[in-house]
C-alpha cells in the first residue's frame, strides 16, 4: 500500500503577516485555515481531519479544534519541529487512503518576533524532562551554533567554503526581490554574505534565516473531492519521514535525515532527483540547504558547495530552482518552523501561481523538503514529491 | 591562558544521572558502559542505546580526546566555543572548549578534560587543548 495518488493538496495559504503584535497565535492559525479552505473552494464544515504541531497553543489539537469549532473524525499532532507540516501532509494522505477522513486541514502559526524570542542566539529549554537537556543546555547550545558545527565539519571533510554557502543566500535573494511580502527584498552578493557579521563560525548573519511572525495552512483531500474543485490538481506521489540523532555518541554531522526520508519518497514516486523541476528546501541556514541537497541526491555527498555555486539554484538561471518565494532566508519563517511555507511555494509552482519572474515553465514535478529540530543534535526530516495532474 | 568564564546555568535534578554529577563534584569523569555489549555510550543512560540491556555500569574515562567540530559563538555577551569532542573511549560528546585562543582551534586537535563550575555548584565537563596556552 502506498500514498501515491491517494490524496491531493487542494488548498494552500500563506498568512501575509510578518509581525503580528495585534494578533493571537490561535487567531493566526484560524485565519490561515480560513485562507486555505477558501483557496480550495471548501468550507469549515467540509473538514473532517485536523493536523497541527507544537506551535498550536493548547494540548495537541484540542484547543485549536475548539477555537475553530471543528468536528473531525481524525486528528494528529505529530511534532517533528519545522518538518511537521510535511509529515502531516503524508499522514493526511495515509488517513485519507484508509478512509479515516476526506478533507484534512493542517495549520501553523506563531509570533516569535512579537514575543521577542531569541530564536538563534540563546539556549531555550522547552521541557526540562528532555533527557538531553542536562548534557546540552549548560554547554550553551543555540540554534545557530548547532548548525554552525555542521558547517565547520562539512568544511573540514569536503572543503566547503563560506563563498559557496553564500550562493544559497544569493539565490534566495534573487527570488525574494519579486515577492512584495518578503522581509528581505534586496538582492545580495556573495561578498555581502561573507562580509556580514559573524554570528557563530562559520555562519554569518546572512547565512541565517529571518525571524518573523506568521502562519500558513494546507487542505489535503481525497481524489474525488480534488476532481470536483476548480483548482489545478496537485497530487502527492511520494512521501518519506525520518529522524536522526547522536547514535549514542557515534556522532556524524556530515549528513541529515534527508538521506533517509528522500530515498523513500523517490522510490514511492518512482522518479529520480534529476526529474525534479523545482525544489522547496528548508533553509533555516545556508548549510541546511546544502546538506539536504546532497542527502536527497541532487549531487554527491561533499559536492554541495560546487552544486549551489554560480546561481545554480536561481530560477531561470540554474538547473534546480529552489525556494522561489525567497524562503526562510529572505521571505519569512513563521513560528520558527519553515516546513509549511516550503509546501505552499511548491504548490504555487505546480499550479503556475508563483511570481511570473520565478515561475518554472511547464512545472509538473516538484519536491518539498523539511527538517525540524537541530541538524547538529537531533532532527526530523520529511520529503514530499508532488505532481501536477 | 584562561578564557573568561560565562555563567553556566545548571543544577542537576535527574536521578538517572546524579552519580555522574556527584562524581564530577569529586573531580572524577565517568561514563556509562554496557555489561552485555561492552560498549560505552554518551550521554549516559540507564538503558544501553545499542542493545537495550539495563545493566550499565559507570566506568572512569581518561578525559582525553580530539575535537570533532566546534564553533565560536560570537553573538554572546562573552564569546564561547561549543564543540563536539571524540573521547579516547570512542564516543563524541557536546562540550565547550575553554582556556585557549579560540582563533587557533582546529578539528582533530588533541584536548583534555577540565571541569568548570556551574551556577548550581556542580562542575560541568569541558575541554582545553593538550598543548594549549
Amino acid at each position: 500500500m502506498s500514498v501515491k495518488g491517494k490524496a491531493y493538496i487542494a488548498g494552500a495559504f500563506e498568512h501575509l503577516t510578518r509581525k503580528a503584535p495585534d494578533k493571537s497565535v490561535a487567531q493566526i492559525h484560524a485565519e490561515s485555515a480560513k485562507g486555505a479552505l477558501e483557496d480550495a473552494g471548501l468550507t469549515k464544515d467540509d473538514v473532517d481531519g485536523y493536523f497541527c504541531a507544537g506551535d498550536a497553543p493548547g494540548m495537541g489539537p484540542l484547543s485549536m479544534l475548539d477555537y475553530m469549532n471543528l468536528k473531525v473524525r481524525h486528528l494528529d499532532s505529530t511534532d517533528s519541529g519545522g518538518s511537521s507540516y510535511l509529515v502531516h501532509v503524508a499522514h493526511a494522505a495515509e488517513a485519507i487512503a484508509m478512509g479515516k477522513c476526506n478533507v484534512a486541514l493542517i495549520t501553523l502559526g506563531g509570533r516569535p518576533l512579537s514575543e521577542g524570542v531569541q530564536t538563534g542566539t540563546a539556549p531555550r529549554i522547552e521541557n526540562p524532562a528532555k533527557p538531553d537537556v542536562e548534557w546540552e543546555y549548560p554547554l550553551g547550545w543555540t540554534t545557530v551554533n548547532m548548525y554552525a558545527m555542521c558547517a565547520m565539519r562539512h568544511r573540514h571533510e569536503f572543503g566547503t567554503t563560506s563563498e559557496q554557502l553564500a550562493w544559497i543566500k544569493v539565490a534566495a535573494s534573487h527570488h525574494a526581490q519579486h515577492n512584495p511580502n518578503a522581509v528581505l527584498r534586496n538582492v545580495v552578493t556573495v561578498q555581502d554574505v561573507v562580509n556580514s557579521p559573524m554570528v557563530s563560525d562559520p555562519l554569518h548573519r546572512l547565512d541565517c534565516c529571518v525571524i518573523t511572525d506568521g502562519g500558513g495552512a494546507l487542505v489535503v483531500v481525497k481524489p474525488e473531492i480534488a476532481r470536483s474543485l476548480r483548482r489545478p490538481r496537485v497530487k502527492l506521489i511520494g512521501a518519506g519521514e525520518a529522524m536522526k540523532g547522536q547514535f549514542g555518541g557515534e556522532v556524524d554531522l556530515t549528513y541529515s535525515a534527508a538521506a533517509w526520508s528522500g530515498p523513500v519518497a523517490f522510490a514511492e514516486a518512482g522518479v529520480k532527483p534529476g526529474d525534479i523541476q523545482y525544489a522547496s528546501i528548508y533553509d533555516s541556514f545556508t548549510i541546511t540547504v546544502l546538506m539536504q541537497l546532497e542527502d536527497l541526491g541532487f549531487c554527491k555527498k561533499g559536492e554541495g558547495g560546487r552544486f549551489v555555486s554560480d546561481g545554480n539554484l536561481i530560477s531561470g538561471v540554474g538547473k534546480l530552482p529552489f525556494n522561489t518565494d525567497g524562503g526562510g532566508l529572505c521571505n519569512n519563517h513563521p513560528a520558527n518552523r519553515g516546513g509549511m511555507t516550503k509546501v505552499i511555494e511548491a504548490v504555487r509552482q505546480l499550479r503556475g501561481e508563483a511570481h511570473p519572474a520565478v515561475q518554472v515553465k511547464n512545472c509538473n514535478l516538484v519536491l518539498a523538503q523539511g527538517t525540524g529540530g537541530l541538524l547538529g543534535s537531533r532532527h526530523g526530516s520529511a520529503t514530499l514529491i508532488l505532481e501536477r495532474e | 591562558m584562561e578564557t573568561k568564564q560565562r555563567n553556566i546555568p545548571f543544577s542537576p535534578n535527574n536521578p538517572e544521572s546524579l552519580p555522574f554529577w556527584n562524581a564530577a563534584a569529586e573531580g572524577q569523569f565517568i561514563v556509562r558502559k554496557c555489561n552485555a555489549c561492552n560498549k560505552i555510550h554518551w550521554y549516559p543512560r540507564a538503558v544501553c542505546p545499542f542493545c537495550f540491556c539495563d545493566k550499565v555500569e559507570w566506568v572512569a574515562a581518561t578525559g582525553r580526546g580530539k575535537i570533532y567540530s566546534f564553533s565560536v559563538m560570537r553573538r554572546a555577551p562573552e564569546p564561547y566555543t561549543i564543540a563536539y569532542v571524540t573521547l579516547e573511549e570512542g564516543v563524541t560528546m557536546l562540550t565547550n572548549l575553554v582556556d585557549c585562543d579560540f582563533d587557533t582551534l582546529k578539528i582533530g586537535q588533541a584536548v583534555k578534560l577540565t571541569f568548570k563550575p556551574s551556577e548550581g555548584g556542580f562542575p560541568v565537563p569541558m575541554f582545553t587543548p593538550e598543548t594549549g596556552d
